[in-house]
């Protein structure tokens, strides 16, 4: 009876909830996939049917014409190309400014590591676009960096910093930093000191030390990090709409402006699965290293 | 000290330096008198006047009142199936449909937001067409699309404190002959409460704070707060959003503040019990 009871009660917890994500998240990739395969019509909604039903059987009826025309207009390639890269860029700078911020953090005070956490931490509760928003103004022509170094003197003409690569890195650094050192120091904290010890007492000098024993070591958590920081930020929208380059979108713009703008929805859901194809792997890899991760903890 | 403790402590406050600049230049600049958001007004400043500008735009006040309640439904529904997925991923070891489950749940963490938007207003569209529901966008498709992408990081906070938890409690109640029901919650439940509370707060923020996919379930009648936000810095910056997210630091500041000191209290008490319960056996 218990036996029973808990079997079914088991095919619910886990059930239910599988129902859910299929339905929405599974299920809307497969319809993506099938429009992305579709030809653009003007109606309601705007696309041709997949299958078309001969003889009383369904042939599918496939249109690639909306990945080659991805692939011809050098519009949608170069923006594709300048996604990966400013995200390259950004996950590098992330981890460049994170790795010591994490590491100072963990070798804090245990009273000073929780008021550090939480210093980090509380940006990411507070609203996103309102933190991306605050770089407009410090970085506008008549923005608060700019007239704090004429003030100074050390320039007499504003920087135009606004609608930059600069801007954009600053804002996706900004936005993403927090998600680069909270899996750094969750690796860092767990670190044996004892095995640097052991280097010091052997002769090693800190520097050595460092970069034979802990970097090493770091790497789940650098590998963690730069994914956490990278996948999102090859479909950034709100950071390069409001600081970056008006004359090079990037592919989530892209795929929002064919949306919106163009009422192409092959196109952009062609956009879209391409996105997916260059993230895939980068997804897995952090789909295993979170399962590790919680393995570990057991 | 060491050097390389020198270098990462310098490290750690140029980067909380870079965090925290640009906030408390909207907090300044939010009690500015002046228009142009970026020059002080020495002469008629600090003054409260966006404050009041902003409580009085019926588009800002609608909206945040929007956003408030489709956060409440959204965050509630993201604990609930969250909570489901995170204790049968720790606990029901393998199943059938493990891997997909475990899979549907971390992608969403980092799925860029462009897609999931689309893709699910492509689905609406195409359950509407199939079955006549969802009616449109409005309220009610960006609430499911909320769910759906909160209660991903509501299975990982509770997945990693049921496995940071070993198993000996539950199978005790068990062999004492506690039905599967009992044993969630009388045992199971009270030990996760501080991850499913914190999974609903973050799951709050999330749904209150998200612009990308509720710009596409939205529809036409229907703007968030985030949606409102948007639309109004995309013409340039204007003084009354800093107010405005001046009053969101500040919510959540005390918001923070308040979560550390009452655990700390719950933490002294645990001791405290533990300690009384120990001199108790002696």
């Amino acid at each position: 009876m218990a036996q029973l009871e808990n079997r079914t009660g088991r095919r619910l917890v886990a059930g239910i909830p599988l129902f859910w994500l299929v339905l929405f998240f599974l299920i809307p990739f497969i319809i993506v996939l099938k429009i992305s395969f579709s030809e653009v019509r003007l109606a309601m909604p705007p696309f041709a049917p997949l299958f078309q039903w001969v003889h009383g059987v369904p042939r599918p009826k496939l249109h690639f014409g909306n990945y080659g025309f991805l692939f011809t207009d050098p519009l949608y390639v170069t923006a594709y190309l300048y996604s990966i890269k400013v995200a390259l860029v950004s996950t590098v700078c992330c981890l460049l400014i994170g790795y010591p911020m994490a590491y100072a953090i963990a070798h804090a005070s245990p009273t000073w590591r929780n008021v550090l956490l939480m210093m980090i931490i509380l940006p990411f509760w507070t609203s996103f676009l309102l933190r991306v928003y605050a770089w407009i103004g410090l970085l506008k022509n008549n923005g608060v960096i700019n007239n704090v170094l004429m003030y100074l003197g050390l320039i007499h003409e504003p920087l135009p910093m606004l609608q930059s690569d600069f801007a954009v890195y600053i804002g996706i650094v900004y936005s993403y930093l927090p998600f680069m050192i909270l899996p750094l120091y969750a690796n860092l904290e767990k670190h044996d000191n004892t095995l640097l010890e052991a280097a010091a007492d052997l002769g090693a000098n800190p520097v050595t030390a460092f970069f034979r024993i802990t970097l090493p070591q770091s790497v789940p958590g650098i590998i963690a990090g730069s994914l956490l920081v990278f996948i999102p930020a090859v479909g950034e929208y709100v950071v390069p709409s409001l600081l970056g380059r008006t004359d090079q979108l990037m592919i989530g713009r892209v795929l929002s402006d064919e949306f919106f703008e163009n009422r192409d929805w092959p196109v952009a859901s062609a956009v879209a699965i391409l996105i997916l194809l260059a993230l895939v792997i980068p997804i897995m890899l952090f789909q295993r290293f979170q399962q590790r991760e919680l393995e570990a903890q057991k | 000290m060491t050097s390389r403790g020198l270098f990462s402590r310098t490290a750690l406050v140029f980067g909380l330096v870079f965090l925290y600049v640009p906030i408390l230049s909207m907090i300044v600049f939010s009690f500015n008198n002046s228009r142009l958001v970026t020059v002080w007004d020495a002469a008629h400043s600090p003054t409260l006047k966006w404050y009041g500008e902003l409580l009085s735009n019926g588009q800002i006040v609608g909206a945040a009142w929007l956003s408030i309640r489709i956060a409440l439904v959204s965050a509630t529904g993201a604990v609930t199936l969250g909570t489901l997925t995170g204790v049968a991923l720790a606990r029901f070891g393998p199943f059938r449909g493990r891997t997909l489950l475990s899979g549907m749940t971390t992608a969403p963490i980092v799925m860029p937001e462009v897609i999931t938007g689309l893709s699910l207003l492509l689905m609406f569209v195409a359950l509407e067409q199939l079955i006549g529901w969802p009616k449109g966008s409005g309220a009610l498709t960006i609430t499911l699309s909320h769910i759906t992408f909160c209660m991903a990081y509501v299975t990982v906070v509770v997945q990693s404190r049921l496995v940071g938890f070993d198993e000996s409690l539950e199978e005790a109640a068990m062999d004492l002959g506690a039905r599967p029901a009992t044993v969630f919650f009388r045992v199971t439940l009270p030990l996760i409460v501080p991850a499913i509370l914190s999974g609903w707060l973050l799951a709050f923020t999330l749904s209150w704070d998200d612009l990308v996919i509720t710009q596409f379930v939205a529809g036409p009648g229907s703007s968030t707060l985030p949606m409102v936000i948007f639309s109004k810095v995309r013409l340039g910056v204007s003084p009354d959003v800093n107010a405005l997210a001046t009053i969101m630091v500040m919510i959540v500041t005390l918001g923070i503040t308040i979560s550390a000191v009452w655990m700390r209290y719950q933490n002294r008490r645990r001791e405290r019990d533990e300690q009384l319960a120990a001199a108790a056996n002696l």
